[in-house]
């Protein structure tokens, strides 16, 4: 349980924490639009530094940070050996018998891993210092636009919240199934794929039965308090932009044009000394 | 003998920060033939236990020996110990997934690699074991049955596996009076009849002390005491260190005491109180 | 006269012919009572519960609440009535909505429109009143099941009923747990608030002030808890048991020993063998 860190809020009361989570939302949706960009090595730099600058200010542990690259290291082992061993061009640096490797092919898996991670690091900052239910009131805030051409905003903000809230219920859940099938001997571990999914099936129907009875009670919960997806509902949190909160998105937006502009300036530069040459 | 446990340790998550013991030194003998009652608060490390005698867990440090099953060994025969020790884990109910009744009370037998036969066989016994028409019940969806009849199914598939040690984690939590009385009833039968050797986790101190004829104190992943109900119930000091409270009878004869009658044992069920008083008055 | 019961049916739609849960029930829980609804498994006692404020609606007969019938259509007197009459089911991790618990709390106040400085101060009275106040900003995930069961309680105060019905809302917890919740609820009829108690507990239910017992949808007993319990044919015919101390008492009383026909607690019934010689 204590290993999935994705989603889990981790208290420390830091200026981060308290930013207006739209900012925050926004902020991410740039990040990942400027590291899908960026392509060279000092800018990896300076994301990253970055990235940690705001973790200092959030004073999120950096073992709890990094923990959260943790759950993707197999994915960026995966694509990164496929990228070495497959990338032509380059220097040839290694043959051995069918296996080249190319120094583009090296730059290449560095690069994809220095990326992953970077786009799993400041997501994760935004869980770590954002409430699941603060998170689905910016979504909702953010989406209210979509409320003109009749999409339920509201409702789906709430099914977002309550998924998040019933996440490590489930989890929690479908480890005592496994463990009681496996009182009655199941074996999850060994076989092929297929024996292996059908080993599952003892898990997984107690399981969605579960789910639905939780379903149901809980529709029930929400009736006895009088929800109403239509009826004018007030909300106890409202969120402000504060001074504060527009200098944190500033700040963002700054290190964000820069790193995303820079190749372009660079070029930029470069043409003006052309032309004095 | 057919438990022996010694120096069990336990860590969840360990070397990271959220690292927590659960089991400390925890050296217990059960006997063929027990009646164990397991108590303690909330997260005293007896779900950890218990989960140890399956070897649900992996075991960390100490030995573990169920019959002539090793635990420390590399690969102890997994299907063998399942086969030895059943577990009925708290609302079983829950765990029921197969279409029909017999097909989910033959899951344990079928993982243990028996024949057809004595599949069926056995699936057949165990029904009738646990007080339910085998011909009625067989073919019915294990999820359109009341609750008391389901968590009856579930129990039943854990004895088709026919264990020698049988472990109930809660057994009568959520049911009403009746359904309580007739699980008891139920697991007193299965120690008679079948498993010889019973582990109950029970926060109910009455019908700990009306059935167990042993009971280990679980506190802060320790077991403090362990010993026969009579002489641990009347142990003030280890009660208030394991925040657990006495059973009715116990509290009546401290209250009694308190007021200045003495009674000339320490009664540990209602006719043992009865008796006693009835000693008192006559003297 | 909060609640009343008047030739009350309930029948469960079913694919082959309905289920009968309640049948031609009648009674009234006066303002400011502590009840307690007793009964097997399937007696109905569940059903009763959730026509008390118009989650069911009667087949046949009325349930009125302050003299207004829950069988209405129309959405804002339905709700009038749920605010009255507050409910906390079994399970108490299948009634929490948000993964905080301020936000927990906020979401009745909310669907019925208070205002939010209304609901800050609120969700203080709720929280203090079951004595949670610590644990405001935090998760209920990490809570105990009496903890979150009285979470829940909160989440229902800060709708300020009348009316508090505590559906099984004592089965799943551990003996710790159980007595925080009873404590809760004796305190909060203390201040006014009818509880209606629905348990499997006998002990719970000699602590009240009147006790309804519940077989096959008709209510078969009915009086205080002395009346009830003295009734010892019916409390073997409706499957009840007697609290071990009575047991006790009626043990004594049969063997001889000169001990009144009462309910007893732990220190009255070792007054009453004292005396006995």
């Amino acid at each position: 349980m204590n290993n999935i860190v994705f989603g889990q809020y981790y208290p420390t009361g830091s200026v981060v924490h308290r930013m207006d989570p739209r900012i925050k939302l926004l902020a991410v949706i740039l990040y990942i639009v400027t590291v899908f960009f960026i392509k060279d090595y000092t800018m990896y730099g300076a994301i990253l530094v970055f990235v940690l600058g705001v973790s200092c200010v959030a004073k999120i542990p950096l073992k709890v940070l990094l923990r959260t690259v943790r759950t993707i290291i197999f994915l960026v082992l995966i694509t990164s050996i496929i990228n070495l061993f497959f990338t032509r061009g380059g220097k040839l640096l290694v043959k051995w018998g069918v296996i080249k490797i190319y120094s583009e092919g090296i730059h290449h898996a560095v690069k994809l891993t220095l990326r992953l991670i970077l786009l799993m690091l400041f997501p994760s900052l935004l869980t770590l210092t954002t409430t699941p239910m603060e998170l689905t009131d910016a979504m909702e805030s953010l989406m209210k636009p979509l409320k003109v051409i009749k999409v339920p905003v509201h409702a789906i903000a709430l099914i977002m919240s309550i998924a998040l809230r019933m996440i490590p219920i489930l989890m929690e859940e479908t480890n005592k199934i496994m463990l009681a099938q496996k009182a009655r001997g199941a074996d999850f571990d060994s076989g092929g794929v297929l024996k292996k999914a059908k080993a599952m099936i003892p898990v997984l129907v107690p399981l969605f039965v579960g789910a639905f009875r939780r379903a149901d009670e809980l529709a029930l919960a929400m009736d006895a308090r009088c929800y109403s997806s239509v009826a004018k509902r007030t909300k106890y949190k409202v969120m402000h932009l504060s001074v504060r909160d527009l200098v944190g998105g500033l700040i963002c937006l700054a290190v964000f044009t820069v790193v995303f502009l820079n190749k372009y300036l660079w070029a930029f530069d470069s043409m003006i000394l052309a032309l004095f040459k | 003998m057919s438990i022996e446990i010694k120096d069990l340790s336990y860590v969840y998550s360990p070397g990271t920060p959220y690292a927590s013991t659960a089991l400390k030194s925890v050296s217990i003998t059960i006997n063929e033939g027990d009646f164990l009652g397991i108590i303690g608060k909330t997260g005293s490390g007896k779900s950890t236990f218990i989960q140890h005698l399956n070897a649900l867990i992996k075991l960390q440090s100490g030995s573990i020996k169920v019959y002539d099953i090793d635990l420390t060994q590399k690969k102890p025969d997994l299907k063998k110990l399942r086969g030895t020790v059943g577990m009925v884990m708290q609302y079983p109910e829950y765990q029921l997934f197969d279409e029909t009744v017999e097909k989910d009370v033959s899951y344990g037998p079928k993982n243990l690699g028996l024949s057809e036969e004595e599949i069926k066989g056995r699936v057949r016994e165990a029904i009738t074991l646990v007080g339910l028409s085998y011909d009625e019940i067989k073919d019915r969806s294990p999820f359109e049955l009341s609750g008391g009849q389901k968590r009856r199914v579930a129990i039943a598939g854990v004895i088709a596996m026919r264990p020698r040690v049988l472990i109930l984690d809660e057994p009568t939590a959520g049911l009403d009076p009746r359904g309580k009385k007739e699980i008891l009833t139920l697991i007193k039968k299965l120690k008679e009849t079948s498993s010889p050797t019973v582990i109950i986790i029970s926060h109910d101190m009455d019908a700990v002390a009306e059935n167990c004829d042993k009971v280990a104190f679980f506190s802060g992943g320790e077991i403090l005491a362990e010993g026969a109900p009579r002489d641990l119930f009347y142990d003030d000091d280890l009660l208030a260190r394991t925040e657990m409270e006495a059973p009715a009878i116990v509290k009546l004869t401290k209250a009694l005491e308190n007021r200045g009658v003495t009674l000339d044992s320490h009664p540990i069920n209602k006719q043992e109180f009865v008796q006693a008083v009835k000693r008192w008055r006559d003297e | 006269m909060p609640i009343k019961f008047d030739h009350v049916t309930y029948e469960y739609p079913m694919e082959e012919k309905p289920v009968v849960a309640v049948k031609d029930v009648s009674f009234e829980i006066a303002d400011g009572s502590f009840v307690c609804v007793c009964g097997e498994n399937g007696s109905g006692k569940s059903t009763l519960a959730k026509l008390m404020n118009g989650l069911l609606q009667p087949t046949s007969g009325t349930v009125t609440v302050d003299d207004k019938s829950t069988a209405t259509e129309v959405e804002k007197e339905l709700f009038a009535i749920r605010q009255k009459v507050g409910m906390v089911f079994q399970n108490p991790d299948n009634q929490m909505i948000a993964s905080i618990i301020e936000d927990e709390i906020a979401f009745g106040p909310e669907n019925l429109g208070v205002p939010r400085e209304e609901i800050g101060e609120r969700i203080t009275y709720a929280l203090d009143a079951v004595g949670m106040s610590e644990h405001r900003h935090h998760t209920p995930y990490k809570l105990s099941g009496g903890q979150k069961q009285r979470v829940a309680i909160a989440a229902v105060l800060a709708m300020r009923p009348e009316v508090l019905v505590l559906d099984e809302s004592t089965a799943m917890l551990d003996p710790k747990g159980r007595a925080e919740v009873l404590k809760v609820a004796h305190e909060l009829h203390a201040q006014g608030i009818t509880i209606v108690l629905i348990t499997h507990f006998m002990e719970e239910a000699t602590q009240a002030d009147r006790v309804i017992v519940m077989s096959s949808g008709e209510v078969v007993m009915d009086g205080t808890p002395e009346e009830v319990f003295r009734d010892r044919e019916g409390i073997e015919r409706y499957d009840l048991e007697l609290p071990i101390v009575d047991d006790v008492a009626a043990a004594l009383s049969q063997q001889g020993v000169p001990i009144e026909d009462k309910i007893y607690s732990v220190s009255t019934l070792a007054e009453a063998i004292c005396r006995s010689k």
